[in-house]
């Protein structure tokens, strides 16, 4: 199995290098075709490996070892079920990220900027869960940072972009040093990075308080864990719409990845604040991500968003299994654990879906920005009913996936008061209650971006000629919402491979694993609560149609009345509601602060008959209360280096025997 | 070897140094060249005594091309620059003669604390001309950072070589191909010493370094 994947990542590079022919000029082209062809099956390829893995349970590691890498070190991978649970996230949506870029490349005026590295990203991506020692770790976690760079700033003509690819390089830079630096305490003096020898080693408190502390910057900043998520929505958007599908659906999973290796897996060590901190994190996470989103005007930064609060819905799961497990308590970590890695599966589906409509939006308007959008519902009617299910899945409607999973969640999040400290006891409620919060938001977020970007009347002349898209573009977006309604409909299909993943992880099954049944999920058995999407679903279709025959039967009539006479004489379509309107509820309540929202009536002068205006201007403080200090301590410490550029000889000189004579002073004193 | 010659060898490494500390606080440029010179000669007799009681007859080779070399070339074409250019004048240090010779004493001090006893096991020849030959190193670092002039930094970098040679001196077992490629690279130095003093002394007219630190590019 390893040697299949092993396969196709190389075969991914040589595609790459074929991607690397691709003339400059509109559209795919022989070579795009090629590259994005053969990524898809080979990510299929990969897929099936993994589902082949999970579902033959047997969940032993299989390792292999290769002659190459750095001199004292061996390259070493495995697979396990955590690795192919997230090879399966990778590739699954990489292979419909391919088809995608079928029919999206067709439309974008650079694309032999995007083909070199597309499948570049992919073989990163799917070298990292492979991954078993740190050095290759890093390699592979530095292929998928930088080759998203170059894709993120394909578009480079615009300033934002580069603005964008800048801070993402930035951050990127610093969340690998950081990981480098969690690796190297990890390894400790012995200095063997292996996984299996890091494994053997107890780390003392201090070592493993700061192993977790440089993962979650490391990884986290990766993922988009507030307050290092400022980078998340502007690059993510930046990039072509496959790879924005990419970047948040499955980039963001693979620092999940990292996370629970490292902290559930390497280190293994669990103390209750850390699961405290990681509650806290992922509350902020889910809550300054959901507000965000509901008031952005631009449809992909507002998905990007969006994932920002969905990682912090997975953190939240996180840090519970992690307090659980602190706790002794492993078959409720267990839970824990399930329900994260199942919301980071379902996020990847209806997240990369969510960007691929978006993508089909821009490809046939030419817009982003909500305020131009509208009506599309009438042009694009499979767009719109895909992205209506992703939307559905997103706000944790049941019976999609999403449901599913945060319901998971919330039984973990009930079983809190069994921990003992009073610390966590207060917080878990405190975490359901913001998780409840951010799940709220999000379905008023998704109200308003299908509603003004499908329904109403269009509101520019873009909107209004907006044509269908590609059958190559409307394929994968149809099979990801197949994927949800199905995982949704039946969560056994991913919960039974996933239970030896967290048996692996914790040592023990998750809490009543014998409770997850095809029909009914009752994971917490003395609390008696149970849900089955299917029953749900045909309730709902059931009564649905009930209501229907009692229309048709019952009150058969049909009255044709003007619509909407009263409150809608104008037909023009700036009588709607705008996204800013919709939004401006949420925008007042927290907007000051969190915000930083100031509104501006500009109101002519009595007599004059130019139109009043209204403006709403915005920033995110996060910058400056986080990254302004920061960058400004970095300005300062080179501006203050700088001067030893200035030295006259005798003081080049100088320091020179300054230095040496203090070493020299050093090995008197040491000796 | 006898104890004499111990102590005889003893005392030529310290006036190698004696003399290094005449060099931190002379003031005029032709006493400084003339100190030099007898550094030099004074490291020669180190050399020879060292040939003659050890029985090692490449050490007499050794000698011979210092005293050429860095007793009368280097010291006479120094005198001629200073005779072309027109520097007599007394040089300014940067640091006060008090507290420069507070400094290389400190200095001297480190380097005994430094060698002796890290060398514990050496023949005790060697261990104590180690720290002399590493006081006169430092010594000579010393002085090209406390003063202003271009000629008195190459004295001073001239100075520090022959630490480097009073410590190859007092090793035993240093080949001559070494020295040889030593003393070659002094005169090659110093030929490229004498062509920057020309070329700068034709731009600025003044062998004076902040001259050029004003020179050098961009500044803030």
């Amino acid at each position: 199995m390893l040697t299949t994947l092993l396969t196709t990542i190389a075969l991914l590079f040589v595609l790459a290098a074929v991607g690397a022919t691709a003339r400059p000029g509109h559209g795919n082209g022989f070579a795009g075709t090629v590259v994005y062809v053969g990524t898809m099956g080979l990510c299929a390829v990969n897929a099936v490996t993994a589902v082949l893995f999970l579902t033959a349970g047997t969940g032993d590691a299989v390792g292999l070892v290769l002659p190459i890498g750095p001199p004292w070190q061996a390259t070493h991978l495995s697979l396990d079920g955590l690795s192919a649970f997230f090879l399966l996230i990778v590739n699954g949506v990489g292979a419909m990220a391919a088809l995608y870029g079928i029919g999206y490349g067709r439309h974008e005026e650079e694309p032999a900027r995007v083909l070199p590295f597309f499948p570049v990203f992919l073989a990163g991506m799917n070298l990292v869960p492979l991954a078993a020692d740190a050095f290759s770790f890093l390699v592979a976690w530095e292929f998928m940072s930088l080759s998203s760079w170059f894709l993120v700033l394909s578009s480079h003509r615009r300033h934002e972009t580069r603005r964008a690819a800048l801070v993402y390089l930035v951050m990127a830079a610093i969340g690998t040093a950081a990981l480098i630096a969690a690796f190297g305490v990890l390894a400790g003096v012995s200095g063997d990075y292996g996984f299996a020898a890091i494994r053997l080693r107890s780390l003392g408190p201090l070592e493993a308080g700061a192993v977790m502390a440089l993962v979650l910057i490391g990884a986290g900043s990766k993922a988009g864990v507030a307050p290092l998520h400022a980078w998340l929505p502007l690059a993510h958007p930046a990039a072509p719409s496959h790879v924005s599908a990419l970047m948040s659906g499955v980039m963001t999973k693979v620092a999940v990845y990292a996370i629970v290796r490292v902290l559930f897996d390497l280190s293994g060590e669990a103390v209750w604040w850390w699961g405290l901190l990681m509650l806290g994190l992922g509350c902020a996470t889910a809550g300054v991500g959901v507000l965000y989103a509901v008031v952005e005007r631009d449809l992909k930064t507002l998905l990007a968003y969006s994932t920002v609060e969905n990682i912090g819905l997975i953190m939240i799961g996180l840090g519970l299994a992690m307090a659980f497990k602190a706790n002794g308590l492993t078959a409720l970590a267990g839970l824990a654990l399930l329900a994260a890695l199942f919301h980071a599966l379902n996020h990847s589906l209806y997240k990369s879906m969510l960007f691929f409509g978006a993508g089909a939006v821009l490809v046939s308007t030419g817009h982003r920005d909500l305020e131009r959008l509208g009506g599309l519902i009438r042009k694009m009617p499979i767009t719109s009913s895909v992205f209506l299910v992703g939307c559905i899945s997103i706000s944790a409607l049941p019976p999609l996936n999403g449901f599913a999973s945060e319901w998971l969640l919330l039984q973990a999040i009930l079983s809190g008061p069994q921990m003992s400290q009073w610390g966590l006891k207060l917080a878990v409620p405190v975490a359901g209650a913001a998780l409840v919060l951010a799940t709220a938001l999000a379905g008023a977020c998704f109200v308003r971006a299908f509603g003004i970007t499908f329904l109403g009347r269009p509101r520019s002349p873009e909107a209004a000629s907006a044509l269908r898209v590609d059958v190559a573009m409307r394929i994968p977006m149809v099979i990801l919402a197949v994927a949800c309604v199905l995982v949704g409909l039946l969560p056994v299909l991913a919960l039974t491979p996933l239970t030896p993943v967290v048996h692996g992880l914790m040592g023990t099954s998750p809490v009543a694993a014998e409770g997850i049944t095809w029909l009914w999920l009752s994971p917490v058995a003395e609390r008696a609560s149970s849900y089955s999407g299917l029953v749900l679903f045909l309730t709902v279709a059931v009564m649905a149609m009930m209501t229907l025959l009692i229309k048709r039967f019952v009150s058969g009539r049909i009255r044709r009345t003007p619509a909407w006479d009263c409150g809608f004489p104008d037909p023009s379509p700036s009588t709607q509601y705008t996204a800013a309107s919709f939004a401006q509820p949420i925008r007042r309540m927290f907007g000051t602060h969190l915000f930083g929202a100031r509104e501006m009536v500009d109101m002519p002068d009595p007599g004059d008959s130019a139109p009043a205006r209204f403006s709403v201007e915005m920033k995110d403080p996060i910058w400056a209360w986080f990254y302004r200090p920061v960058v400004k301590f970095i300005g300062w410490t080179t501006e203050s280096t700088n001067a030893f550029q200035f030295l006259t000889i005798r003081e080049y000189l100088g320091l020179m025997f300054g230095v040496l004579v203090l070493l020299l002073m050093l090995v008197v004193v040491i000796r | 070897m006898s104890t004499l010659g111990y102590d005889i060898a003893h005392l030529l490494d310290g006036a190698v140094l004696l003399f290094s500390f005449m060099l931190l606080y002379q003031r005029r440029m032709s006493g400084l060249i003339s100190v030099f010179a007898l550094q030099s000669v004074t490291l020669a007799v180190v050399a020879a005594w060292g040939a003659y009681t050890r029985h090692a007859p490449h050490l007499y080779a050794s000698a011979a091309i210092v005293v050429v070399v860095k007793a009368v070339l280097i010291p006479v074409a120094l005198h001629k620059i200073m005779t072309r250019l027109g520097i007599h004048r007394t040089v300014d240090a940067a640091m006060s003669i008090g507290s420069s010779m507070i400094a290389g004493a400190s200095l001297v001090a480190l380097s005994i604390m430094l060698v002796l006893p890290v060398t514990f096991a050496s023949a005790a020849l060697t261990r104590e001309s180690l720290a002399l030959a590493l006081s006169t190193v430092l010594l000579g670092l010393l002085m090209m950072i406390t003063r202003r002039n271009a000629v008195t930094q190459v004295i001073g970098f001239m100075s520090l070589e022959n630490g480097l040679i009073l410590a190859a001196v007092g090793v035993e077992g240093m080949p001559l191909v070494v020295e040889m490629s030593i003393a070659f690279s002094v005169m090659v130095a110093f030929i490229i010493f004498g062509i920057f003093f020309f070329q700068i002394r034709e731009r600025f007219d003044s062998l004076d370094l902040p001259y050029l630190e004003s020179f050098r590019g961009e500044r803030r």
